[in-house]
């Protein structure tokens, strides 16, 4: 399995040095990237480079590099996570990049990911939605047996489908809306399909919409491209099973 | 000189944690809410300590580095969580899951506080499941359970292979009901970077906000270190890029105990290293050596066709294949625990028998479970883990053996803390991977969650109101008390110092360098000549580094050079520590491997007559040796006896 | 209730509703106008329209409808607006090609043209035969009737305008269809209305009415330039 080496590769990528000052796009050269080599690998290289040459590196987000913690979040020739299909940016490897190419790096772009350095973003709107409603309400300790309430394998399984996401905010960031849609309805749909998450399924949908909607993010017009760059997997199912909860929820009002 | 004591109840085993909880204080609801605890780390056992303590009525401030408490690397655990629920009806016990961990630990952790997690154990899933994590179910709805290595009972749990992630999420999802009640207040992207006492208590912490480049001051009656493992200071491992020894070595610097650093897991079946420029290792579960066979050539010659690539493991035969793991335990062949898996592979390559072009990989073959079970079967079982490689290899498992190599995973050493989980400083607490405490000298599978999860959920907030019930006239902690500006001022100078030596290095340049010596002497085969080499060498880097690094940008605003810089300089102490300690330790046993003592037949022996104790660290100043406390081990119930895997 | 109304799901839910009620409109519209090509003597046609124009219908079902529209845009303004705001710094490269229908994307393109066609369509035939009253008459079973038919058949005949005026239906005809290939799925998701099972089924129903409708209201000009 030798790997291709890309000889030169041209690296336009957004630096802006905080929230406040306006950003602007640079040019970097970087060469010989073997094919196996990750994305944010080819990146520690170019920052290496910078470094030594007496330059402020590109920051970016990440930390688990496998996929499952959801902070990296590059938007990498048009498409969130970049060129390739069901994988996190920490995923993403050389060898689906071409000799000579331009590759151009941008942070989410959304009204409610503000930027906060280079590439880095401010995601606590995620967060807020959650802490407004994304939890089943039960204190440590004077809880059920495990096995008290069975819970059939299909709900289950498709309540772990829905509870894959990650929190990374590719569908915000690929979405043409920034709607945040795909990430509500995929926390409301795993708690909604779990016993234990229907006692208060109704009150979730709500608030958790309410906050999302006081966020800031846009309005969701069924486009898909989410679910199609999510990483996870996330399908837009959820989204109208949240919008069955809500309006249900909302009717009984 | 401190004493140490571990304040081990007195009673039978199976008593001591119940009479223990009966005999401890409690606070009042109405004196609750005028404390506060910081927890520091918000992974599963910071998570699950911050939300159990808010429910309690406390006032909680939690911390992480990430940019959201849901990403601590917790989320990263793949394989499952033990309990001793005994759903299979497999005569699974709470004594049972207690030996299997003692033992699986090499005899080298404390027989109560090992009880204890194993009794609360079952109470964890309970409460996960009330949390909406969605574990595998049976057709009939009922909790499904794996087996994992080293046990001859089924009871793990899992979710999917994202077990981490989901009992995370429960947690996290607990913490996100407290915050929205303004019962913790939650700082993500906080590095905590030194500890503030007062008359001898911690009182609070000193960070850096990550966006802002703020140094801040947070005071509070108690604080909990849940800051995570600190594989980290051998640059490559499974561990997040994030994942600092910093927190727990403040803790260390300001008082407190280090107990057993030398002890690390290293993790047989992880990607192996490609290049130069890697920057983290992949773990495969450990699941894959359940149907997949572990080889190498048997001559040489073909190793090195495979190195040079002028030949495929398909290119040879079944006869010219040694199945080593096979050949050297035939009664657990594949599925020997993961420190003899790990030490043999290395025996292997370093004999040249290596597989990729660095010569430091063995292969894991499903051909023969293909042939036996069927490639879907293959498929349904480990589906997403063969996407997984090969996204990262560009390998399809299916068709050519995966290629493995061991790496660093876990580290069972930490804060040395008492049964009530407080370190020597009083007030000051460490849980989850952060401390010592449960698993010896070797972590089984599935075990890691199991502690971190008992110690946040059912240990801590318990044992934690035997402190505070003392400190109820405490008021609340005054940020202008001059610990504070001490400490503040001493945490700015130390990044200061480093931001001004504006060398001609970057940061990552020393890390790899301080890895390297770390991974070649301090590693997985040790011995006394190399260990004081690595002492030497640590050094040199460590001089080498306050000297020439490099950190470009600003001081007082986001500085992701800053950040590695000051967790750099930490490790560059613990490595220090790690290998003294091991050093210190002059037998073979769970994960440390020293060369000196070995059977005959070239297995780990372990010494218990000289090291049936913890070690246990204490700083004395910057320039001084640090001085080695033990505790001694005393064990009531088991018996102590050699492992043996043949 | 008005925090249902402004919420986001709320206003979709509006602009599904009245999606939904526009769909059902064209279907009948479809229906009626398809009588032209069955009834070379305009006869039919002008029995439907002349029905349409019964004052239960004309001032009671036809409020309802603009109303229907005027919601169906408003809220399409009010959403579209919103949406733009989320994002207020454009990407500088963005592919969205591989990840989304170019239709989904360009609704409100899609439903501004449709509404300028809409527009001129009301000034052709509703403006003279409802408002106006500019239309040849005949006489049918002794009473006097509009000739909508006759209309409609110079409209798509008379001169070089004939083949313009054909053509600009037809164009309207394949907007229309666009709109509707993402809209008629969207709306049932909108309203929750869709899983993973029912999605495919539904998107499939959407396409066989936008080709339909689209179809259907393409045919009918080309009909009539041709064959009338
Ligand atoms: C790849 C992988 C797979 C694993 N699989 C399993 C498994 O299947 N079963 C099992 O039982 N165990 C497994 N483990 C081990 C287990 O996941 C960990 O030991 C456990 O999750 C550690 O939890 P924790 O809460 O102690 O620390 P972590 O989850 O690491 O959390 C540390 C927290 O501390 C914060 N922090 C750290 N330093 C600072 C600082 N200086 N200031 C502020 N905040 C700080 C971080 O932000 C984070 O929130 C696995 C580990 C790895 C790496
Ligand atoms: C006969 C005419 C029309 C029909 C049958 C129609 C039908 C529909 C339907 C069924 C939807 C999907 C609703 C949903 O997703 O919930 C929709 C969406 C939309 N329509 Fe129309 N429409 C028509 C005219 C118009 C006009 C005149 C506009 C004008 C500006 C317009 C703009 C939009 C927009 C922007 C959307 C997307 C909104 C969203 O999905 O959130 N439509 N339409
Ligand atoms: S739904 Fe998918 S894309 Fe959105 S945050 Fe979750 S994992 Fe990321
Ligand atoms: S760095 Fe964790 S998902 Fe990419």
């Amino acid at each position: 399995m030798a790997d291709k080496i890309i000889k030169n590769l041209t690296i336009k990528v957004w630096r802006q040095k905080n929230a406040k000052t306006a950003g602007k796009f640079e040019t970097y050269k970087i060469n010989d990237i073997s094919g196996g080599t990750s994305f944010l690998e080819m990146l520690d290289i170019l920052n290496e480079q910078l470094i030594n040459e007496g330059q402020e590196p590109i920051a970016f987000d990440h930390d688990c590099r496998e996929g499952i913690c959801g902070m990296c979040s590059l938007f990498i020739n048009g498409r969130a996570h970049g060129p390739d299909d069901d994988i996190t940016t920490c995923q993403l490897h050389m060898r689906k990049f071409k000799e000579g190419e331009t590759i151009t790096i941008e942070p989410w772009r959304a009204g409610a990911f503000p930027v906060i350095k280079d590439l880095i973003v401010d995601r606590t709107a995620f967060e807020k939605v959650l802490q407004a409603g994304g939890y089943i309400s039960v204190n440590t300790g004077g809880v059920p047996d495990g096995n008290a309430i069975p819970i059939s394998q299909d709900d289950a399984e498709e309540a772990m489908d829905a509870a894959a996401c990650i929190g990374c905010g590719a569908c915000v960031a690929t979405c043409k809306n920034s709607s945040a849609m795909l990430f509500v309805s995929a926390k409301v749909s795993h708690l909604a399909k779990l016993p234990q998450g229907r006692v208060e399924a109704s009150r979730r949908a709500k608030n958790m919409v309410a906050k999302m909607d006081e966020l800031g993010f846009g309005n969701c017009t069924n486009t898909g491209a989410c679910e199609v760059e999510c990483p996870k997997g996330i399908s837009i199912a959820n989204i109208a099973r949240l919008n069955r909860e809500f309006l249900a929820a909302k009717i009984k009002d | 000189m401190t004493v140490l004591n571990s304040k081990i109840p007195a009673g039978p085993l199976a008593e001591k944690w119940s009479k223990h909880k009966a005999a401890i204080k409690v606070v009042s609801p109405a004196n609750k809410r005028k404390l506060d605890i910081i927890v520091v780390g918000t992974g599963l056992a910071g998570g699950s300590a911050a939300a159990s303590l808010a429910e309690m009525g406390y006032n909680v401030k939690a911390f992480c580095y990430q940019d959201s408490g849901r990403r601590a690397h917790s989320i990263a655990a793949q394989g499952g969580i033990n309990a001793a629920k005994n759903y299979q009806n497999d005569n699974d016990s709470i004594y049972r899951l207690f030996y299997d961990t003692i033992k699986g630990g090499d005899y080298r952790a404390r027989e109560a506080n090992v009880y204890r997690l194993a009794e609360v154990s079952g109470d964890i899933i309970d409460q996960c499941v009330a949390q909406g994590v969605p574990f595998a179910r049976e057709y009939g709805g009922t909790l499904s359970n794996r087996s994992f290595g080293g046990v001859l009972v089924s009871r793990t749990f899992y979710a999917r292979g994202q077990t981490g992630q989901q009992l995370l999420l429960g947690c996290y999802a607990s913490m996100n009901r407290m915050i929205g009640q303004g019962k913790i207040e939650m700082h993500e992207r906080n590095e905590m970077l030194d500890i503030v006492t007062v008359d001898g208590k911690a009182r609070g912490i000193i960070t850096r906000n990550l966006v802002t480049g703020e140094i801040e001051r947070h005071g509070a009656h108690a604080v909990v270190i849940a800051s995570g493992g600190y594989g980290n200071v051998f640059f490559l491992s499974t561990n997040a890029m994030g994942c600092n020894g910093g927190a727990a070595w403040q803790a260390y610097k300001n008082g407190a105990l280090f107990g057993n650093p030398c002890f690390v897991q290293i993790h047989p079946t992880c990607i192996p290293v490609h290049g130069e420029q890697q920057s983290k290792l992949t773990l495969m579960s450990e699941s894959l050596r359940n149907d997949g066979r572990v080889w190498v050539p048997k001559k040489k010659e073909d190793a090195i066709k495979l190195q040079e690539g002028k030949m495929g493991p398909n290119d040879i035969a079944d006869e010219d294949r040694d199945f080593y793991l096979e050949r050297r335990y035939p009664s657990y062949g594949n599925l020997v625990p993961r420190d003899v898996a790990s030490r043999a592979a290395k025996e292997r390559c370093d004999a040249g028998f290596g597989v990729n072009a660095e010569g430091k990989a063995v292969y894991l073959d499903f051909k023969y479970s293909i042939e036996r079970l069927g490639q879907d079967v293959i498929e349904a079982r480990y589906g997403n883990l063969f996407q997984m490689y090969e996204k990262i290899t560009d390998v399809d498992p299916y068709k050519e053996p995966m290629q493995i190599y061991p790496a660093i995973h876990y580290s069972m050493g930490g804060v040395w803390v008492d049964y009530n989980l407080m370190t020597t400083v009083p007030g000051l607490y460490a849980i989850g991977e952060a401390n010592f405490s449960d698993h010896g000298g070797n972590r089984l599978g599935a075990s890691a969650l199991m502690q971190g999860l008992a110690d946040g959920y059912f240990v801590l907030p318990y044992t934690i109101g035997d402190y505070l019930a003392d400190e109820i006239q405490t008021p609340r902690i005054d940020l202008n008390h001059p610990e504070f500006a001490k400490k503040e001022k001493a945490v700015t100078e130390r990044f200061q110092n480093l931001y001004n030596v504006k060398g001609d290095k970057s940061v990552d340049s020393f890390h790899k360098r301080l890895g390297n010596i770390m991974w070649d002497y301090v590693g997985m085969a040790r011995n006394a000549e190399g260990l004081k080499y690595a002492i030497e060498e640590i050094a040199k880097i460590k001089a080498d580094f306050y000297k020439n690094v490099r950190i470009p940008g600003d001081f007082d605003a986001m500085n992701i050079e800053l950040e590695k810089a000051g967790r750099v300089a930490d490790f560059l102490e613990l490595g220090d520590l790690m290998a003294r300690d091991a050093l210190n330790r002059n037998e073979s046993c769970g994960g440390h491997y020293r060369e000196e003592s070995v059977t005959e037949e070239g297995e780990a022996k372990r010494d218990d007559e000289n090291f049936t104790y913890v070690s246990a660290w204490e700083y004395k100043g910057e320039n001084a040796e640090p001085v080695l406390h033990k505790e001694e081990l005393v064990f009531e119930e088991v018996k102590l006896t050699q492992r043996s895997y043949k | 209730m008005s925090s249902f109304l402004s919420s986001s799901i709320g206003k979709k839910l509006i602009m599904s509703l009245s999606g939904l009620f526009l769909v059902l409109f064209l279907l009948v519209h479809l229906i009626l106008n398809s009588f032209l090509m069955f009834d070379s003597t305009g006869e039919l046609f002008n029995a439907g329209a002349h029905f349409m124009a019964m004052p239960v219908i004309r001032f009671g079902l036809q409020p309802v409808l603009f109303g229907g529209f005027i919601v169906h845009i408003i809220y399409a303004i009010i959403l579209t607006l919103q949406n733009q705001k989320a994002r207020p710094q454009k990407y500088a490269s963005q592919n969205l090609g591989n990840s989304s229908t170019w239709s989904s994307r360009n609704m409100f393109v899609l439903g501004g043209l449709v509404l300028v066609f809409i527009v001129m369509h009301l000034m052709h035939f509703f403006v003279p035969m409802q408002i106006t009253g500019e239309v040849p008459m005949k006489m049918v079973d002794g009473v006097e009737i509009h000739d909508g038919a006759a209309l409609v058949k110079a409209l798509f005949t008379t001169g070089t305008f004939g083949i313009v005026y054909t053509c600009i239906y037809v164009l309207g005809a394949v907007l229309l269809g666009l709109h509707l290939a993402h809209g008629f799925w969207s709306s049932f998701q909108s309203i929750g209305m869709s899983n993973i099972i029912w999605r495919a089924r539904l998107e499939r129903a959407g396409y066989i009415y936008a080709i339909f409708i689209a179809g259907g209201f393409t045919i009918i000009p080309l009909y009539l330039h041709f064959f009338a």
